[in-house]
This record gives C-alpha cells, sequence and structure tokens, in this order.
C-alpha cells in the first residue's frame, strides 16, 4: 500500500446517499481513483475507519439534527480540503421543506412517537457551518464533474466546474428550446452540470442543480406565469432538491 | 463560390431536385440541410429531399416558435432553421490538444482537421451573410481559425430564395435579405402549381452540376413570378430595425435607462448569443485525469453573458446584467462595425425568436432612440 497517496473521506449527513453513489457510480474511473487515493473513511463501500486526517472530504447530505453540527465541524477540523457535494450538502436538499414549515406542528401527525424525533428546525447546507472549499451542485451530481473536482484537488487546480445555465448545454448540444416550443423549463436559471438532460428528452428542466449564477427568478416566475403557470405550481417547481438555495426560496416566498 | 455571374435561369422539378442532392453526394458532398427535429425545423445532415420539411412551416414571435402545418406540400416553406450554420463551421466544442507524460515531460497530440465536403441545402440569405461576418472573425482577419477554416473550405451551397418571412425577422433593414445575390452556387425559388424550383447559376461549379440535371429554361412568366415570390416576402418581414447612425446612437446612450429596463427582463441565460449566427466567442477549459498522465485542452461556446467571461484577476468585469447586456447589444450593433467594418447583426431574429422572455434586439434599439440622450444617472455601473 503505497503511504504517499493522498486520504480521501466521504461523509454522510442528512441524505438519501445518492451522492455517494455517484462515486460508486463511475466505474470505469473507480479503479483508477482507488489507485490514486487512499480511500480512508467511506461508510458506504468499505468498513473501514481512518481518523484522518484527510486531504479532502467529499461530504454529502445537509445538517438536519443538533448533532451534525458538532460532527460537520469535526469533519472540518480534520480535512485539508472539504468539498460540499450535491443538492443536500449545498442547498439543505428536498428535506429542507421543513424549512418552510414547522417540525413541531407535523412531526405529531408523521410519527408515532415524536418524542424520539431530534431535528432542527431548519435543513441546511453545511457552509452555513463550516467554511466550504468547493460546492459541486446536483441531485445527484454529474459523476464526470465530481471525477473532475476530485482530480481538480488532486492537482491542486481549480475544477472546471461552469456556473453557468443549463441553456449553454442545450445549445452546445443543439437541443431545441423546450421553453420556446412550449414547455415551461426552469434551465435559465439553473446551475448546469447535468448535460440538460431533462431538455434533451424534451422534457422542461426541474432545477436539480440549484440557481445559476445571477439567476434573475423573477423575469423566469413571470415567463412561467405567462406561459399558464399558477402561482401554486410555481411554489411548487421551485421548491423541490433546492427549495432553500436562497434564489430559488426567495422567488417561491414571493409566489405562497 | 467565387465569381458570381449572370446566367439563364432554369427549372427544376421536384424529381430534379432529389436528383440534385444524389448528384451533390455522389461527389462526395455531406449535405447539411433543413429538416423536422423536436418540433422545430433544424439544420442538420440529412440524406436526400425525403429529409426535408415537406409540407411544414413555422410561427416565429418573441420568445415563441411553434411547428406548423401547411397544406402545399411546400419543402423549404418555412423562414429560418432554429441554428444558423455557425454549428457547422464553428463547432460548439472542439479538443485542441492532448498531452500525454513521457519520462520527465510530455508529448502532444493534435486532432487531424476536418475537411470534409459540405453542401448547405437551403441557405437562407441571412444566413450566408452571417456566415461572411463569422469569416471576417475566423478566416480573413488577423487570427485565422484553422479548424473553421478546414470546415469551411470546401463547400458546395444551394440557396433557397425566402418564400416567407418569420413574424421575427428583419433582414431586409439589415440589408442582408431576402434575396440572396450572391455567394451561391445554385439558388432556388419554390413555386407551385406545378410544384417546382426556378435555378438560379451562381458559380461554375453550380452550373456544371445543374448540366446533369434534367431541367428546363425558366420562362418570363415563371422569373416574374420568382420575383414576386421574394418581393412579398421583403414586404411581409415581421420585424424591423431603423439602423441610422446605429454607431453614434449606442455609444452615446451608455447610461440609457432602457438598460436597466432590459436587465429587469434578461435571464442572462446566453441563449440570445448562442443562436446568433455571428457570435463568436469561445472559451479555453483545460482538464487532467486522475493520475496526472494526460491531460487535454478544449475550446467551447462561451458567451458574454456568463460571469466567466469577463473574468480577470480577482473578479468579474461585467457584474451586472445590465452590463452583459448592454455589452452584447452595443458590440452587435456598434463596436462591430469598428472591429470588423460590418454590423454584427444580420436580421436573421433567432435572437428574438429563442430568448426564452421574447426580449426583442429591434424593439430596445427603438426604445433608446426614442429617448435619445436619457440618462439613468447611476453613473458607470459595471
Amino acid at each position: 500500500m503505497n503511504e504517499t497517496r493522498p486520504k480521501l473521506a466521504v461523509w454522510k449527513f442528512a441524505s438519501c446517499d445518492g451522492c455517494q453513489l455517484s462515486l460508486l457510480d463511475l466505474e470505469d474511473e473507480l479503479l483508477a481513483l482507488a489507485d490514486a487515493v487512499d480511500i480512508a473513511y467511506f461508510r458506504e463501500a468499505t468498513s473501514r475507519e481512518s481518523n484522518g486526517p484527510f486531504d479532502l472530504s467529499l461530504v454529502d447530505g445537509s445538517i438536519a439534527r443538533p448533532e451534525d453540527i458538532d460532527q460537520i465541524r469535526e469533519v472540518r477540523r480534520r480535512s485539508r480540503h472539504v468539498v460540499a457535494l450535491g443538492a443536500c450538502a449545498t442547498a439543505g436538499g428536498i428535506q429542507a421543506l421543513r424549512n418552510f414549515a414547522s417540525v413541531e406542528k407535523y412531526k405529531s401527525l408523521v410519527y408515532a412517537k415524536p418524542e424520539y424525533i431530534h431535528a432542527l428546525a431548519e435543513s441546511k447546507g453545511i457552509a452555513e457551518f463550516i467554511r466550504v472549499d468547493f460546492e459541486l451542485r446536483g441531485c445527484p451530481p454529474n459523476k464526470h464533474q465530481l471525477l473532475e473536482v476530485v482530480s481538480a484537488f488532486l492537482a491542486g487546480r481549480r475544477p472546471n466546474v461552469a456556473a453557468h445555465s443549463v441553456c449553454v448545454d442545450c445549445k452546445l448540444s443543439g437541443n431545441v428550446c423546450v421553453m420556446v416550443t412550449g414547455t415551461p423549463c426552469l434551465g435559465p436559471i439553473t446551475h448546469a452540470g447535468c448535460g440538460a438532460l431533462c431538455p434533451t428528452y424534451r422534457r422542461g428542466c426541474y432545477g436539480c442543480y440549484g440557481p445559476a449564477e445571477a439567476p434573475n427568478t423573477q423575469s423566469m416566475a413571470r415567463a412561467f406565469q405567462h406561459a399558464g403557470v399558477p402561482d401554486v405550481d410555481l411554489v411548487r417547481v421551485l421548491r423541490t432538491f433546492n427549495a432553500n438555495a436562497p434564489a430559488f426560496r426567495k422567488e417561491s416566498e414571493r409566489h405562497e | 463560390m467565387q465569381g458570381t455571374k449572370r446566367q439563364p435561369d432554369h427549372i427544376l422539378n421536384v424529381e430534379g431536385l432529389a436528383q440534385l442532392l444524389r448528384a451533390l453526394r455522389a461527389d462526395a458532398y455531406r449535405l447539411v440541410g433543413p429538416t423536422v427535429r423536436d418540433g422545430a425545423i433544424v439544420h442538420a445532415e440529412i440524406r436526400g429531399i425525403d429529409d426535408l420539411p415537406a409540407g411544414w412551416t413555422e410561427t416565429q414571435e418573441a420568445g415563441t416558435y411553434r411547428l406548423v402545418p401547411r397544406g402545399d406540400g411546400a419543402l423549404f416553406g418555412f423562414s429560418t432553421a432554429a441554428q444558423s450554420y455557425k454549428q457547422v463551421f464553428f463547432v460548439p466544442r472542439l479538443r485542441l490538444l492532448k498531452l500525454r507524460r513521457k519520462d520527465s515531460s510530455f508529448t502532444v497530440e493534435h486532432d487531424a482537421p476536418v475537411t470534409s465536403r459540405l453542401a448547405l441545402i437551403g441557405a437562407r440569405s441571412c444566413d450566408l451573410h452571417a456566415i461572411e461576418v463569422q469569416d471576417r472573425t475566423l478566416l480573413t482577419g488577423p487570427f485565422a481559425d484553422p479548424d473553421y477554416a478546414a470546415r469551411r473550405s470546401d463547400l458546395f451551397i444551394v440557396a433557397v430564395q425566402c418564400g416567407q418571412s418569420g413574424g421575427t425577422c428583419f433582414c431586409a433593414s439589415m440589408g442582408t435579405g431576402p434575396r440572396s445575390t450572391a455567394g451561391f452556387d445554385l439558388a432556388l425559388t419554390e413555386l407551385f402549381e406545378p410544384h417546382r424550383f426556378l435555378v438560379q447559376v451562381g458559380t461554375e461549379a453550380g452550373e456544371r452540376v445543374l448540366a446533369r440535371l434534367p431541367r428546363a429554361l425558366a420562362t418570363e412568366s415563371e422569373r416574374v413570378a420568382a420575383e414576386g415570390v421574394v418581393e412579398q416576402t421583403a414586404q411581409s418581414m415581421g420585424r424591423r430595425m431603423d439602423t441610422t447612425g446605429i454607431k453614434e446612437l449606442l455609444y452615446r446612450n451608455l447610461e440609457h435607462p432602457r438598460w436597466d429596463d432590459v436587465a429587469e427582463r434578461c435571464l442572462g441565460c446566453t441563449n440570445c448569443t448562442l443562436a446568433c449566427p455571428t457570435c463568436f466567442c469561445s472559451t479555453v477549459e483545460d482538464t487532467g485525469d486522475l493520475t496526472g498522465e494526460s491531460a487535454e485542452r478544449w475550446r467551447r461556446w462561451d458567451s458574454c453573458f456568463t460571469l466567466d467571461h469577463s473574468y480577470l484577476h480577482g473578479g468579474s468585469v461585467r457584474t451586472s446584467t445590465r452590463s452583459r447586456y448592454r455589452q452584447w447589444m452595443t458590440h452587435k450593433l456598434a463596436s462591430w462595425i469598428d472591429q470588423f467594418g460590418t454590423s454584427g447583426c444580420v436580421g436573421c431574429g433567432r435572437c428574438i425568436t429563442w430568448c426564452p422572455v421574447g426580449i426583442d434586439i429591434t424593439e430596445e434599439v427603438a426604445a433608446i432612440r426614442r429617448a435619445d440622450g436619457a440618462c439613468s444617472g447611476e453613473g458607470g455601473a459595471p
């Protein structure tokens, strides 16, 4: 075993684990990854546990329970670089829908023993608690971008992960714009990364990658309204995996 | 397609057109022409006449495109395809080089340039003018692009005289159409009852191909009918832009309140620039693999609407949508003239149609002209 390889850790907080599966889904590159780094902590993949320190920590999941706060701070202390992985870690995830409701009010309706639930009032991304070196968006993140981020951190360079809209990827692919041909699409305000997956199959973008750089959500909302989307649906479309991302949150609250 | 000379016009029937496309393929040309895909008429590689959008047209308005059937079986009965030819010559993604580590140094590999014969079928005047505009940037200017030059080197152009203007077209006011007068090997005007094409010869290459096809000489009445088709199109343009003194108009209105107004609507999504047939901005991305053994450098389309586009040390120069929209429009319509001796706009209307919120460049210019000299009072906001 080469002791000089950089140590990689993969952490899980409140999430579906899908982002960790993106890593395992690398298939063709997984063996090369296992050669290039020492996978020192990754419960989804190995029972081996190292205490660190780690050269690179990938964090999946949001901060949703009181004990998560101490744990994420501990991850930061033991890690040279911390990358937030996916919509939960960057924006609080689908579970951030609780941020628009009262946990105290609904937990007795949902759980047989509500006293067992120790949830924070809001689910948040990790950058609200610790310094994060890079945020990789998506629900789940694109595996090629994930590999790019890991490669970039190993090489000490900036990852090639553009913050522009999904529209750029559509136009690069030669897609016919679904919005202009009649299907409401969040692509113009959504961060690229998926390769314009839904519009490529003639569906509107669902905003899985959260807000793009400088998103004009108000103009986008007007375009949806113009296309006949009622406010109730506009709120729903903005409140999925990135409901608590500030740009989406603010716009959805305008239409409540 | 050099040297346009006036030849007698000919008539091809529909079978003659099919034979033209077959003849070009026999001469090893790949055909790029209009075809229906994903609810629009797009430019794509076609095999022959059966791939053309027979009996289809479209309605285009600001932010809206709808494919619509038409009853006459027209093969070119639409205005502009969703994309121009930019994607064909100035490709969206291009690998510039591959590096491989070798001992203490590295090797560099380049992909061979693409040099296939290409026939553009049904090219419109606006799109032919757009090729000329891009040539000034990527071919004849001080920074010629070898990949663009290679892809552009062996062309056969079958133009189509527009028989229909789109709701967002304004080529007539930009002096770029709808009549193609040069820059083609052959130019077709689609005529009906019976369905046939008047063929104008633009070059000797065009003449030689035409000589292999069953054809007739056009009659005077057919020539008049063909003229009438283009004249009717010119009269029914959906938009117009007043270009009188437009460079000076925009230069003296850099603080106009209209820039704030458009920024309030603009999504900054980049669609206008990427749909534009003349926008030529690109960025270069380097990637390396996990092991550090190999690396690649890629060029891809970029847009002045992204923050990265103006990123210099420490941050972006144009941080507001106002400044990014202003940069795009003043470059397109004003500083392009200083830079390349021509407007960057050919009036194809794609930036209007394909803007998800329907921002209309002709209306933005008109609004500035209506209140020439107005000032937002915000000073030089970035």
